[in-house]
């Protein structure tokens, strides 16, 4: 084992997890420690311009993303994570773009050289946490953690766009699975959700009413549909836009939805034994002790839909299953 | 002839701003990303179209549409294109231009970039509370009483809005960075 496979990690929070989105620094931090791996803040990062730097200006922009990856560097460590989607991208493609483009390098390079940094692409390896848990912990190791299977409530596992495009290698750009394994190894059963890979929206919120909130209902209604208890979200902007939009969404459309929206490492902590508060459950606008209430000591009766007997004619069947 | 150069500067304009570019000559015009488009509906043009338009070197039109602002950066044209156009990317490059060439209609999407990015160059870190009332306050004073009595009200009494924005210590060095930065992008692709 590498000593970052089982010792540290830079860790990159991102301006969301200080504030908005603490609940998703305060259980990456727990489950982490809960599974044997470190998670070192990164000195005095910066913002990564999200995507509003690259909108106006994008010489700038990879430059202030390379100085995230230049100081990880100069503290040594070879890996930085970030739970944030759209950090993460940033992250990545900085370091991929400046390695395919010299042209660009040369640049960026130049701007760090005027706060005495410099950065060689390849140097740093940027990670997304759910990349970190699914493929350095792994599944076993996940599962040997698991003290309180989370029986019964069921899940949609909401992978959003960043974390799977531009093709960053780790999972499907289109029918991601990563998460949806995790969450069955927690105990959770998964819903079929098409929708899992598409957008909610991102800043259209503050752009655009029509166009985000459209995107986010089309969300919460397809879990709903499948009868979810909960959406599980991998970004902080996924988890602001569905909770905090929600119920502007249900005014505009005359919708009831009532959908708590979770980080997959609070759900994981669940499973681990933690208590609700310590990874911060009660942070979430809609409120989502009505859906863990129901998970149950006894795994489901009916893990799966029943099979209809193949060699039998297909029937149009009237009793409703669940 | 004029046409001919007038359309090589304004295609190569986009192609030396945005790193990968060159890949644009290869658009076969198959529409994959306008179908892949979540916000296609609301676009006053579709990728594909816009790439067309740039091709036929249409500079105004394209320039004030509001395709580019409408794109979410979702990146679902940019995995899909069978020539591995960097699509996105393309957004952002037409973003800056419309910015630079003040021929952009779409003030509200722009302002928003210039708001957030102020804060990121004077303390280093976003500040959500800050840039959704100067944001607000400065186009749409209605919303500000949607911030402060509903979702902006929920966000606040869950701990969930900072009222002060955060500073990192070295921000002059950011600065230096990014001062290099503009001037590095100013003095030509
Ligand atoms: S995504 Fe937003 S919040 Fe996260 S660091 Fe990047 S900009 Fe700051
Ligand atoms: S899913 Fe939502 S937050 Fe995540 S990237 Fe797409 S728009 Fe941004
Ligand atoms: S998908 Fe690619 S090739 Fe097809 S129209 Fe769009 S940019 Fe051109
Ligand atoms: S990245 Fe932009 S243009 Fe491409 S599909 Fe997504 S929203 Fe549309």
């Amino acid at each position: 084992m590498t000593a970052n496979a089982n010792g540290s990690y830079a860790y990159y929070p991102g301006c969301s997890l200080t504030k908005n989105a603490a609940a998703y620094d305060v259980s990456s931090r727990v489950i982490a420690r809960a599974l044997g791996f470190e998670l070192n803040e990164l000195t005095d990062w910066n913002c990564c311009g999200a995507s509003e730097y690259f909108s106006l200006n994008q010489l700038p922009a990879y430059a202030l993303v390379a100085r995230n990856l230049a100081l990880t560097a100069s503290e040594g460590a070879k890996q930085v994570v970030a739970p944030c989607s759209l950090c993460y991208v940033n992250l990545y493609k900085t370091d991929k773009y400046m390695g395919d483009h010299a042209d660009l390098n040369e640049k960026v390079n130049a701007a760090l050289a005027a706060g005495k940094l410099a950065y060689r692409a390849g140097d740093v390896k940027v990670r997304h946490l759910l990349d970190v848990v699914v493929n350095d912990v792994g599944f076993d190791n996940v599962a040997a953690a698991v003290k309180k299977p989370l029986y019964n409530l069921r899940v949609a596992p909401y992978y959003g766009c960043l974390i799977v495009r531009p093709r960053t290698g780790f999972d499907d750009v289109e029918y991601p699975t990563t998460m949806d394994h995790l969450m069955e190894v927690l105990g959770a059963t998964v819903v079929d959700f098409p929708l899992k890979a598409e957008c909610c929206g991102g800043h259209m919120t503050q752009i655009s009413d029509d166009v985000a909130l459209e995107l986010i209902r089309r969300l919460l209604h397809n879990a709903t549909e499948y009868e979810a208890d909960a959406i599980v979200t991998v970004c902080p902007m996924c988890q602001l836009n569905l909770d905090a939009y929600q119920d502007q969404v249900n005014r505009r459309f005359g919708t009831r939805f009532k959908m708590p929206i979770l980080y997959f490492t609070q759900v994981m902590g669940l499973a681990f034994g933690m208590e609700p508060k310590a990874v911060a459950i009660g942070k979430e606008i809609v409120d989502a002790r009505p859906a863990l209430a129901k998970v149950t000591a006894e795994p489901p009766v009916q893990p799966k839909k029943k099979r209809r007997d193949k060699s039998a004619l297909p029937m149009p069947s009237t009793e409703r299953e669940g | 002839m004029t046409a001919q150069n007038g359309r090589r500067r304004f295609k190569h304009e986009v192609i030396d701003a945005t790193p990968g570019g060159e890949q644009l000559t290869l658009c076969l015009q198959c529409g994959t990303c306008g179908g892949s488009c979540p916000s296609g509906a609301d676009m006053d043009h579709t990728p594909r179209r816009i790439f067309a338009m740039i091709d036929a070197d249409m500079k105004d039109e394209v320039l004030s549409s509001n395709t580019p602002w409408f794109c979410v950066s979702c990146y679902y044209c940019s995995v899909r294109c069978p020539q591995e156009i960097p699509i996105t990317d393309l957004m952002y490059t037409l973003k800056q231009m419309a910015i630079r060439e003040g021929r952009y209609e779409q003030r509200r999407a722009s302002d928003f970039s210039e708001t957030f990015i102020g804060y990121v160059e004077s303390y280093g870190r976003a500040f959500e509370m800050g840039l959704a009332t100067r944001y607000h306050l400065f186009h749409n004073p209605m919303k500000m009483v949607g911030m402060a009595t509903g979702m902006g009200l929920s966000l606040l009494q869950k701990g969930r809005m900072s009222l002060t924005p955060e500073r990192i210590n070295n921000i002059e060095q950011l600065q230096a960075i990014l001062n290099k930065a503009k001037q590095l992008s100013a003095g030509g692709a």
